[in-house]
């Protein structure tokens, strides 16, 4: 957004005026007030609260007993821990590749002056409007080994076609990643089409006068230029792959075993059902701590950005 | 490829090239399309048929009793009064919660693009984490202050869980927009006289049609396919349809009737589904207005 900054020079001179003080000039901090309260409260307070209840010996209840770091060393001691975490390098790495290549090749793809083009990008995104849940339990029934995609290849004449992904505790990740690509890869591709649209005609002109060919313009000239798309769908897909918990819950609910885990289902295990407060909130810490080495760095480049603008 | 080539005749490796790109696209269509289907086609047909056949091959007549039964009598849990109950819950909770969220999101959009004050512009930077945050952070927080608050297991409690989370974003869309009127709007109509509310209800509003669409689509679907919130602060009667139909799917009384799981699949689905057939345009403008910028 180009204009972001155009008209902050006005507004400044505007509030430089001597002030009147009426009811007008606090208006706009009286309406902001429950936001911000609200905001500190029930997002940095209970942020802070959190991190303080990683740090007790927590167990049904909230308990305000210190015991330092002894809730991470059990963690990182804890076998089902490493499994969600495993599982969630895994799942996000595989999830992100998948998304980013299919969202660049479909986008190219649809790039390319395509009748009905409309008819089929709205084929590709529509996974994204529904529910993790409803995703999760129509994969669960696609991939049982009874019924499912199993079956359909066996009666297609493939007689010894085996997936049994779904309930085998070393290939069940993989099902996670299946069932969540075909969510949100669509949604990739809506990125990078929007991005190749804004792309400089002229620039892909000149090129294509100076006896480049198609392929070479996309690798050398209009992919490089879509490096911010690239960065901020890396961002948000792996916001969703750390925050994913409704589609385990629903495709394998961690099963078997623990095996399909994942941090976000750890965490809500050990809190609400296994009476492991110091615990659970110990990993919400590990998570938020994640989400912020990815997040930070990319605020802080979109912020100067735009200053910069 | 010189210019002059271009357009003026198609050679057979463009051609060939071209049915190549149609029959890729046509192919991933297919592959999209595919689970709906296979729901669709699975909640018409009957257990037997279910057992006996593939995940593609047609029911052979058109059976609707899945259907009813995954409306009103299938069991959740305990409770086997179907997903109904839930389903109107779900709609409880999403349309007080769109609309209160929507309304806070305009005005702070409003003050923190068009009344900066002291501290506004790093207070819309905090609030930009809280769209980020994985709620996994304040989830046991929250329940304890939703007990204190005596609204623990109620649509009430969710509508304010959905309120409270839902600001940063709805702010994030509403100021984005709104940096693009010009300041000199609200000066010349602030020399005429003009006060706060006034300036928001006569200019401003008038002007965000398009943004409003954007947020209330966005905020209807993030908040009807929620889980999370739905599971850890719901009652038993309190749930939205995510949570029942994750019940529904998970409970094992006899054996598995896949038809009546995909029928309550497809009905939870529904509303989110018709926005995005009704409005595609607003939902992708949505979301994308959160990932790139402008």
């Amino acid at each position: 957004m180009n204009t972001k900054a155009a008209n902050s020079g006005s507004r400044k001179t505007q509030s430089g005026r001597p002030a009147r003080l009426s009811l007008a000039d606090w208006m706009p901090k009286i309406v902001m007030a429950p936001t911000v309260v609200v905001t500190l409260v029930c997002i940095y307070g209970y942020m802070i609260w959190t991190a303080v209840l990683s740090f007790t010996n927590s167990r049904m209840l909230p308990s305000y007993k210190f015991v330092g770091l002894d809730q991470y060393e059990r963690l990182f001691n804890n076998d089902r821990w490493i499994v969600a975490l495993t599982n969630l390098g895994i799942f996000g790495g595989l999830f992100i590749l998948i998304c980013l290549f299919l969202g660049v090749v479909l986008a190219i793809f649809l790039d390319q002056k395509i009748r009905a083009e409309g008819a089929i990008r709205t084929i590709y995104l529509y996974p994204m409007a529904i529910s993790f849940i409803v995703t999760g339990t129509a994969w669960k029934w696609l991939l049982n080994p009874t019924n499912g995609f199993e079956k359909l290849m066996i009666d297609l004449g493939f007689e010894n076609f085996k997936f049994d992904w779904l309930i085998n505790p070393d290939m069940v990740v993989y099902c996670l990643v299946i069932a969540a690509v075909w969510q949100a890869s669509g949604f990739v591709m809506a990125l990078f089409l929007a991005g190749l649209r804004g792309v400089d005609g002229d620039l892909i002109k000149a090129a294509h006068l100076d006896g480049a060919n198609t392929f070479t313009t996309y690798r050398r000239i209009i992919l490089p230029s879509l490096k911010p798309v690239f960065f901020s769908a890396m961002v948000i897909l792996s916001h969703i792959a750390i925050k994913s918990f409704d589609l385990v819950a629903a495709l394998t609910n961690g099963g078997p075993g623990y095996s399909s885990d994942l941090p976000a289902n750890f965490m809500y295990a050990h809190t609400f059902t296994r009476s492991q407060v110091g615990l659970g909130s110990a990993s919400a810490m590990v998570m938020l701590g994640c989400v912020l080495a990815i997040l930070i760095p990319y605020l802080y480049s979109e912020l100067r950005g735009e200053r910069h603008e | 490829m010189s210019k002059a080539s271009i357009g003026r005749q198609t050679t057979w490796v463009e051609k060939a090239l071209r049915v190549a790109l149609y029959t890729v696209l046509i192919i991933m269509a297919t592959v999209y399309l595919m689970p709906f289907l296979v729901m669709l086609l699975t909640s018409l047909k009957d257990v037997e048929e279910i057992r006996t056949g593939t995940l593609l091959s047609l029911p052979s007549t058109l059976d609707l009793s899945a259907w009813s039964k995954a409306w009103g009598e299938a069991c959740t849990g305990n409770n086997c009064g179907g997903i109904s109950p839930y389903f109107l819950n779900s709609f409880q909770i999403v349309i007080p919660a769109v609309l209160i969220s929507t309304l806070l999101g305009a005005i702070n959009g409003y003050v923190i693009s068009l009344w900066k004050f002291r501290g506004s512009d790093l207070f819309f930077a905090a609030l930009l984490v809280g769209c980020f945050i994985p709620f996994q952070v304040i989830l046991l927080p929250m329940a304890r202050t939703l007990g204190w608050l005596g609204i623990a297991n109620t649509t009430t409690g969710l509508v304010f869980v959905h309120v409270v989370y839902g600001v940063a974003f709805t702010t994030l869309f509403f100021r984005n927009f709104y940096q693009a009127i010009p300041g000199e709007l609200v000066k010349a109509a602030r020399l005429d006289g003009a006060g706060f509310f006034t300036i928001f209800y006569r200019i401003i509003l008038p002007l965000s049609t398009p943004i409003i669409v954007v947020t209330v689509i966005w905020q209807f679907t993030q908040i009807w396919n929620d889980f999370l919130f739905g599971v850890a602060f719901s009652g038993f009667d309190t749930q939205p349809v995510t949570v029942a139909l994750n019940n529904l799917v998970n409970t094992s009384f006899g054996g598995k009737e896949y038809n009546v799981d995909m029928a309550a699949a497809i009905i939870a689905a529904l509303p989110t589904l018709a926005v995005y057939v009704l409005a595609g345009k607003y939902f992708v403008r949505g979301l994308t207005a959160g990932a790139v910028k402008g």
